[in-house]
């Protein structure tokens, strides 16, 4: 700030910085560029962003069909119906076993990817390119693909058990396998991303570490353990977020799948309000489903923020 | 021979079994995508009984039929259309109150950021209903409009973090040297933090063009007339349109995703670092 009293006292023309300085530092036209640059951001926030979530919690003790006001005041009767509806505890366990998934299976698989193509060989950034692919496409597209793969007449599934003799299994309509034929299309479509996060990690890391640990004759598993791992903490938490996250949201990838069947085995909580919130037009309930994913969503945040990113 | 070289050298057997996983983790990945491009070209006969290989004849129809037709294309500009417009709105409001919250120091000023931030803790689907009455009273519904300011908004938390902890890392010097010749800051913010930030505009862009081209539940719920209809909820009507004629969904299915391939090997260092990097910033 010094060198800046030093121009504004030799030139006193320069009116506007010395008014400024003696309120704040830097301040010049501030309340036009205030009164121009925020409040686009603040009305569009407001009004599609915060307002609907207020209305959801709101509407969620009423039930309305969407027409004309909110009348019938019914209470928390949404919330007891939605707590006793077999299909929504359906979709609440989907959504945790989907992220019980991409801890156990799809992150150590990113990891080990991540950790191969560290290695110096020829072709390291195609591999790499192909399996981010599956990231890039809509979930709509990767659905419907998968939903041919899985196809019991004309897809691979039919052939692949055509040539080993068994009766073809109709997976995704099958309410004990179907889930888990969600799953594996999750899986494929997003360990590429958690696959990008672990290289990026992986390069953060401190070469001379390793090297350190391998003059004193770290095996390659008492390597990765002891010290890539540990390095790799903050990326692993990052990365179970995004899972956390992109489980809770879930839906575009089971719409052309199952679109949440057969008998509702396939539910997640947004596929739940969609099937019944907005295609039934109950407001009420499918509001309270959107305030039951809103309480979800920010004790976790607020919750993993505390519990596991204090240090990052 | 020392420690430190070994780690340097890969020896033949490690690569041979770093290229066999790798191989078999990109046939699983690959195979899906070719067989549905291949799968495009089959009579439906063909696609029961050889799903995996190269078609016998090619039905070229299957692909022209569709690139023919104005069905594809008016789908693919109607998501253009919306992508650009979130794109560029979500630029323009986001890029102007990241530079207040990194340059002009006001009353409420970290309250106001953290408002905003608000937005990054919940998806949109949280609100849709709601937000469709909303959109409804608006008059938006079935229009560009009603799917765009519901996108732009949910992507202001971000795109604001992502706008401002950049605007911050620009060197205080720039500032004081601006405005010492007299510079406003509304001049500072388009001649100086805008031309500076083309790395950050980048990484926003690509993070909201994609969500929006790839977007599925809002232009479900607020687009009625097929004639609006993205993308996305093109190829689901065609599918459930020609029900069990696989061969027709799949050419449909390729075609659509196909721009989304060509641009990501072209620009695939800029779509990975920003997908990537965007995520990993905020």
């Amino acid at each position: 700030m010094t060198e800046l009293s030093l121009p504004t006292t030799i030139l006193p023309s320069k009116r506007g910085a010395r008014v400024a300085k003696s309120g704040n530092p830097l301040a010049r036209g501030r309340l036009p560029v205030l009164l121009l640059f925020l409040p686009p951001a603040i009305l569009l926030f407001t009004i599609f962003v915060i307002l609907p979530m207020g209305e959801a919690a709101w509407y969620s003790l009423y039930h309305w069909n969407g027409y004309g006001s909110p009348q019938q005041f019914i209470g928390l009767r949404n919330f007891q119906v939605l707590f006793n509806n077999a299909a929504f505890t359906q979709a609440l366990w989907n959504n945790g076993l989907i992220i019980l998934v991409s801890i156990l299976i799809q992150i150590p698989l990113a990891i080990w990817l991540a950790m191969m193509l560290a290695h110096r060989i020829a072709g390291v950034v195609v591999f790499r390119l192909i399996f981010f692919l599956p990231y890039v496409l809509a979930d709509v597209a990767a659905g419907l693909i998968w939903r041919f793969v899985y196809d019991g007449d004309y897809g691979l599934f039919a052939a692949v058990s055509g040539f080993l003799g068994v009766s073809t299994p109709y997976v995704l309509a099958d309410r004990h396998l179907a889930i888990y034929a969600v799953l594996a299309v999750i899986v494929w479509k997003y360990f590429g991303f958690h696959m990008m996060l672990f290289i990026a990690g992986l390069q953060s890391i401190d070469k001379s570490v390793i090297e350190a640990a391998e003059i004193d004759g770290a095996t390659g598993w008492q390597k990765f353990r002891h010290i890539t791992l540990p390095l790799l903490g903050s990326t692993v938490r990052l990365s179970i977020f995004f899972a956390v996250i992109g489980s809770l949201q879930l839906f575009d990838m089971i719409m052309p799948l199952t679109g949440g069947g057969p008998s509702n085995s396939t539910q997640t909580m947004v596929t739940f309000l969609y099937t019944y919130g907005v295609t039934r037009m109950q407001v009420g309930l499918g509001s309270a489903v959107g305030v039951v994913l809103f309480v979800i969503c920010v004790t976790l945040a607020f919750g993993y923020k505390r519990i596991f990113m204090r240090n990052d | 021979m020392t420690d430190a070289d070994s780690s340097m050298r890969t020896s033949a057997a490690t690569r041979l079994y770093l290229y066999v996983a790798l191989s078999i983790i990109a046939v699983l990945v690959l195979i899906p995508l070719l067989t549905t491009a291949l799968g495009g070209f089959k009579s439906l006969g063909e696609l029961r009984t050889n799903p995996f290989g190269l078609p016998s004849t090619w039905y070229w129809s299957n692909y022209t039929d569709i690139l023919f037709g104005d069905r594809y294309w008016r789908q693919m500009i109607n998501s253009l259309v919306i992508a650009a417009l979130t794109v560029f709105l979500t630029l323009v409001v986001s890029a102007m109150a990241a530079f207040t919250f990194a340059h002009v120091r006001f009353f409420a000023s970290g309250f106001l950021l953290n408002y905003f931030l608000i937005g990054l803790m919940f998806p949109a689907a949280t609100a849709i209903l709601p937000l469709f009455i909303r959109i409804r009273d608006l008059g938006l519904l079935d229009s560009y409009w009603g799917v765009v300011l519901p996108q732009v908004a949910f992507g202001l938390g971000m795109s604001i973090l992502l706008f401002r902890n950049y605007f911050r890392n620009l060197p205080e010097e720039l500032f004081q040297a601006a405005f010492v010749d007299g510079c406003g800051y509304i001049r500072f913010f388009w001649y100086i933090s805008l031309p500076l930030a083309r790395p950050i505009i980048a990484t926003v862009g690509i993070i909201s063009f994609v969500g929006s081209w790839n977007s599925y539940i809002l232009p479900l719920i607020m687009l009625n007339s097929e004639s609006k209809y993205t993308w996305p909820l093109g190829i689901m009507v065609y599918r459930g349109e020609y029900g069990t004629s696989w061969q027709l969904a799949l050419a449909f299915i390729t075609l659509t995703i196909l721009p989304t391939i060509i641009v990501f090997f072209i620009a695939q260092k800029h779509i990975i670092a920003g997908l990537t990097a965007g995520a990993v910033k905020s």
